[in-house]
């Protein structure tokens, strides 16, 4: 599984990248490959209020759906409107294309709570 | 992911070997996927797919009176088949609640084989081990059969290579015992994808043996082993209804629109007079298959159904249909709301989305 050094994560699997003072926010690709093909998502408003692990965004696939978490505290600034014609971009491209939404981050030391790649790859084993 | 005592088909090694994601089902950890549920799906619609379904139930009846006694215990009329061949069917309580659904073949004129749903199966055995005449036996043979299913518009192909030449597959719901490569197999014609396709039974034993040697010689006609997911999207785009979700002791086969396989000119059967009052009065529910209107989520067991404003019922089955690329589902309605071109609305995370009930079955083969 690829899991890349640059990125932060959290248990419930999803990665954040630093873009000044927003972050970046997908899955991870063995999210992707446990949730298997993706065959809708649902985005959260842009300017929603959003704490950590809050339930902000769906994906399903053909078994199930499964809810997406905010990272951390902020304000969704965008959201990638991609994903509703082509909801496949978090399997082939989880962490590029497929990305879900941005952030604008409220407390830059919030970040210290996320996981790094080791902390990541160590919890999927 | 497992839970502890879910038993193992004699196929468990050959699904891990395979990379199959496995899940507890019925009682049985069964393989939901190998490669992926769309793909696999889009392999028995276009080529070839094989399912492991050693879970299921297998009992042999045997006896005299085994058709007499096994006409009173379910809906079908056993007395129309002959040997060697099979029908669906229904095993009712007594206020005609469906206890499970199920293939019951003549294997001879006193031999009869019931393959039951695995979630069903010891509640059908012990159904059945109370309601028996002594004229007859019962045995749950379940442990000593393991069973695929091979469907796909390219099977007969693959039967082609693996019976040899100048040996054809039965005609539809006709069962032949035959040898392949040594492994002494039933094959049924028969299925639950809507395609054509059979049921084979061999040896537990030789279980490995067979779906290997199905693997290998299907590599030619596009066979991909197949997951319990792809058999639930195929089987709702038929409209074939899942026991546990689309069928269950509250609901009787006149409400699951399945009057086909209820033989009311049979003089006596478990659930009969009940069965018989639905018929004259009509059903107070029909279970209505429906497709979203537009891309929206797809449905999923449990949602509420709107109609005007008003709740009128819940999802038993629902997904996106790989084959359509829509949301599709069954719910049951009142008779009024099951019509078809009734404009309905399914609520998915406090939102509704439009819908169409529709004919079944919801994909019909292009």
């Amino acid at each position: 599984m690829n899991v890349p050094d640059d990125l932060l994560y959290t248990e419930s699997h999803e990665w954040i990248k630093r873009e000044g003072e927003n972050v970046r926010v997908g899955i991870t690709d063995h999210a992707q490959a446990e949730l298997t093909d993706v065959v809708f998502v649902e985005l959260p408003k842009i300017d929603r209020a959003v704490t950590a692990k809050e339930a902000i965004a769906v994906v399903e696939s053909v078994k199930a759906a499964s809810d997406i978490y905010a990272p951390i505290k902020g304000q969704v600034v965008d959201a990638n409107k991609a994903l509703e014609g082509n909801p496949a971009l978090i399997n082939t491209d989880p962490f590029g294309e497929g990305w879900l939404f941005v952030l604008k981050v409220e407390n830059a030391d919030d970040l210290k709570q996320l996981k790094d790649s080791a902390a990541y790859k160590q919890q999927i084993g | 992911m497992s839970e502890a005592g879910d038993k193992k088909t004699a196929l468990y090694q050959e699904h891990v070997r395979l990379g199959a994601r496995l899940i507890p089902f019925g009682g049985w950890l069964m393989p939901v996927q190998y490669a992926g549920i769309v793909q696999e799906h889009q392999a028995v619609r276009k080529d070839v797919g094989m399912f492991d379904i050693s879970h299921m139930g297998q009992f042999v009846v045997q006896g005299a009176g085994a058709s007499e006694w096994l006409n009173r215990m379910l809906t079908n009329n056993v007395q129309k088949l002959e040997a060697g061949t099979g029908q669906y069917t229904f095993l009712l309580n007594e206020r005609g609640g469906i206890i499970d659904d199920l293939i019951i073949y003549r294997v001879a004129p006193d031999r009869f084989l019931l393959v039951v749903n695995a979630s069903r199966s010891d509640e059908d055995f012990s159904w059945l081990e109370q309601h028996r005449s002594r004229e007859v036996s019962l045995v749950n043979r379940s442990n000593d059969f393991g069973a695929v299913a091979i469907q796909g518009p390219r099977v007969q192909e693959l039967f082609r290579a693996l019976l040899g030449p100048g040996k054809e597959l039965p005609a539809r719901n006709h069962l032949v015992d035959v040898t392949i490569d040594g492994t002494p197999v039933s094959v049924a014609r028969t299925g639950y994808t809507g395609e054509d396709g059979v049921e084979v039974f061999f040896p537990a034993d030789r279980a490995a043996v067979f779906w290997n040697l199905a693997l290998e010689k299907g590599a030619a006609v596009g066979l991909k082993p197949c997951g319990l997911g792809a058999r639930d999207t195929l089987r709702l785009e038929m409209c074939y209804p899942l026991n546990g979700s689309d069928l269950s002791p509250e609901h009787n086969p006149l409400e699951a629109g399945l009057g086909f396989f209820v033989d009311l000119d049979k003089p006596e059967f478990i659930g009969r007079d009940v069965l018989s009052k639905v018929k004259a009065e009509g059903p107070g529910q029909k279970l209505a298959p429906f497709r979203m209107s537009g891309k929206g989520p797809p449905p999923r067991p449990h949602y509420s159904v709107f109609h005007n404003g008003e709740r009128i019922g819940e999802v038993t089955s629902g997904t996106l249909s790989p084959s359509l690329n829509y949301g599709v589902g069954m719910a049951y309605l009142s008779p009024q709301h099951a019509k078809i071109g009734t404009e309905i609305e399914i609520e998915i995370r406090g939102q509704k989305f439009p819908a169409l009930i529709e004919k079944k079955p919801l994909y019909k083969k292009p």
